[in-house]
């Protein structure tokens, strides 16, 4: 028998969504073990936990702290220790960019904010009920850190939801996120119909048996690791003009366009899945929890006529048509970030996207392999020289397939979409190992 | 890698000493390239003495599940496995050649996952320095392959880069042509 989530212990951050409308990330760098610690200090009894933040909670702000292994080592966390936590982790996702496709624009030579640097020691997540208290938030943080020497901002990211705030998340290309997640054992929660079982928590936490039905060895000491969690940030531009031109430029009417869309993403712009809406749009499905994941591939659309084999939320969960997808399961949780851009107006040259953390227990087994092999393989499900036609790397071209009857569409070259702006590997700590390496010393603890 | 599309023709590719042409890496270690024979690998390591009759009998295992299941192994998109047992000096040596459609780094956890299943494992824990923790540790898993996997210096297609998928289809397509005669009879 699994044993029981520690939830006083796990970080809020990846059990519970918030209603958050706003949010802030800051990038923080220590100049020395005692700055670091004295930070730390004085946030950890501010980190909500899985205990005291459910998705009803009634608080205005709720902060989230994890660190790089730089940051772990600038905290006084020993190369011994380090020496334990998986590789990738300890390499961070810079020297691992070639691996997950994150190359030419989107490489870490051309990154924002610092976060390719060995300098990125934590990330301070703020998420708030509105813009408002995020301010207010992010002004009492500065206060905070004035009265503290040797804790540098390197950089930060502002984050808002996109209008019309009518309880729908939408990203900048208009379509509707947050649609699927994973459940994860042990928590209660039920899976909405096609989502699959509950996941093991082990895939997500640190000291869980996961889906091999073992819990994994957890790195050293076990008081630092346990309930922690790994997460891997990626800060994605959105080039939105870009998209509505192409959009434009392949189709002649409004109706084509939307298609079109639909068959970039697996989903129309509502939400509405292809495989169950293949011809238009159902918005009433879209927004029906309770049908609009209720779908499978291999019978329902074996050659992709309804939802393109390449398709993007095809390639990000194949469900049916592919292994061992309990062990593939991460935990999504971010924003939108910079202004919307009004339908029809011209671009405006503003960077605006998606800056998400992506939760899991192994960054190389799910997190890389969902980059490396889902997103970025050019021959995913015997498909030739495509990539995801909306997170892939296209710097150089490839092209999208959309199987129809009597005969198929190709669209050759497909410009890129989105940019990564930055990327970090990060880990997640549990309350008690905040603590501990705010203080130091393990016994303070007992 | 640039590949030839004309299946017809075939084609042979000589590979650097270090398995590839250039440099790239994949997420658990290089990433080896496309040749006319598709990809693959050829693991070649020494087995604990006195475990031959062991390993033999895997070979009768392996007929009877996919027997039983002859769709057992399609996540590996195989063309061919092939096991072999051999001396050198006074030392018996394995090899394990397989021969497939996808770089093996990509899928690599499934394998693994498959050879839990399949009962592989009773093989490679007859091999000298394979890793104890192999059920708990992916990655020691691979390490172990990876240092004993030999690459190619040549390699050849007769029908080159042609997938398993790909002559699926054509034989299905050919025995579809075949019935449909049959009844035009």
């Amino acid at each position: 028998m699994a044993a029981q989530l520690d939830l006083g212990d796990i970080q809020h951050f990846l059990l519970a969504r918030t209603p958050a409308l706003a949010a802030r990330y800051e990038f923080l760098s220590f100049e020395s073990v005692a700055a670091g610690r004295a930070w730390l200090a004085g946030l950890v009894p501010k980190v909500g936990t899985g205990q005291s933040v459910g998705t009803a909670s009634p608080d205005a702000r709720w902060v989230t702290i994890a660190f790089t292994c730089n940051g772990l080592r600038s905290l006084g966390v020993d190369d011994a220790a380090l020496a334990t936590f998986p590789e990738e982790f300890r390499h961070g996702m810079a020297a691992r960019a070639e691996i997950l496709g994150i190359v030419g624009d989107s490489g870490p030579d051309r990154w924002f904010g610092d976060l390719a640097s060995p300098a990125l020691h934590a990330i301070v997540i703020l998420f708030a009920r509105d813009a408002g208290e995020r301010d207010r938030c992010e002004r009492q943080h500065r206060e905070y850190l004035s009265t503290l020497a040797g804790v540098d901002v390197l950089s930060a990211l502002n984050l808002e939801a996109l209008p019309p705030f009518d309880g729908v998340a939408r990203e900048h290309f208009g379509y509707r996120d947050r649609l699927s997640q994973p459940v994860i054992a042990g928590t209660g929660e039920q899976p909405t119909p096609g989502s699959g079982s509950p996941v093991k928590a082990g895939e997500f936490f640190l000291g869980y048996e996961d889906e091999s039905g073992a819990p994994p060895p957890l790195p050293r000491p076990e008081l630092l690791s346990r309930n922690g969690s790994y997460l891997a940030y990626l800060r994605m531009e959105e080039h939105v003009g870009a998209f509505r031109a192409f959009l434009r430029r392949q189709s002649e009417t409004r109706d084509q366009q939307e298609l079109l869309a639909a068959k970039l993403m697996g989903r129309w712009r509502s939400g509405a899945p292809l495989v169950l809406s293949p011809d238009k749009d159902d918005p009433a499905l879209g927004g029906d929890l309770q049908r609009t994941n209720d779908f499978l591939y291999k019978e329902a659309d074996p050659h992709g006529y309804r939802c393109p084999i390449g398709a993007h939320i095809r390639r990000m969960n194949p469900r049916d048509t592919a292994e061992n997808m309990q062990r593939r399961k991460m935990i999504r949780r971010g924003g939108t970030y910079g202004p919307a851009l009004p339908e029809g107006a011209p671009d405006d040259g503003v960077e605006r996207g998606i800056a998400a953390f992506i939760g899991c227990s192994s960054l190389i087994r799910q997190f890389e392999f969902a980059m490396n092999v889902w997103v970025n393989d050019p021959t995913f499900k015997d498909l030739d020289n495509e990539r995801d036609p909306i997170v892939g790397n296209h710097d150089d071209p490839f092209d999208m397939t959309i199987p129809k009857r009597p005969i198929r569409k190709r669209l050759r070259g497909l410009p890129a979409f989105t940019t990564i702006r930055g990327g970090a590997y990060l880990f997640l700590p549990g309350i008690r190992a905040l603590r501990f390496l705010a203080s130091g010393n393990a016994e303070q603890l007992s | 890698m640039a590949t030839d599309n004309d299946s017809g023709k075939p084609k042979a590719l000589a590979i650097p000493k270090e398995g590839y042409f250039a440099l790239q890496q994949g997420r658990y270690g290089p990433t080896y390239p496309r040749t006319p024979a598709c990809h693959g690998f050829t693991i070649i390591a020494k087995i604990k003495p006195g475990t031959e009759e062991e390993i033999r009998a895997y070979g009768t295992r392996i007929e009877k599940t996919i027997e039983a299941n002859p769709h057992a192994l399609a996540p590996l998109q195989l063309h061919y496995l092939r096991w072999v047992l051999f001396d050198i000096g006074s030392d018996k040596y394995f090899m394990y050649q397989g021969i497939f459609d996808t770089d093996f780094d990509k899928y690599t956890e499934d394998a693994i996952e498959l050879f839990k299943a399949t009962g592989v494992n009773t093989i490679f824990e007859k091999l000298e320095g394979f890793p104890t923790d192999w059920k708990t540790s992916a990655p020691a898993f691979i390490k172990f392959v990876r240092e004993h996997q030999c690459p190619s210096f040549l390699e050849y297609g007769e029908y080159p880069y042609v997938s398993a998928g790909e002559i699926k289809k054509a034989l299905a397509l050919k025995q579809a042509f075949s019935s449909m005669l049959d009844h035009m009879q």
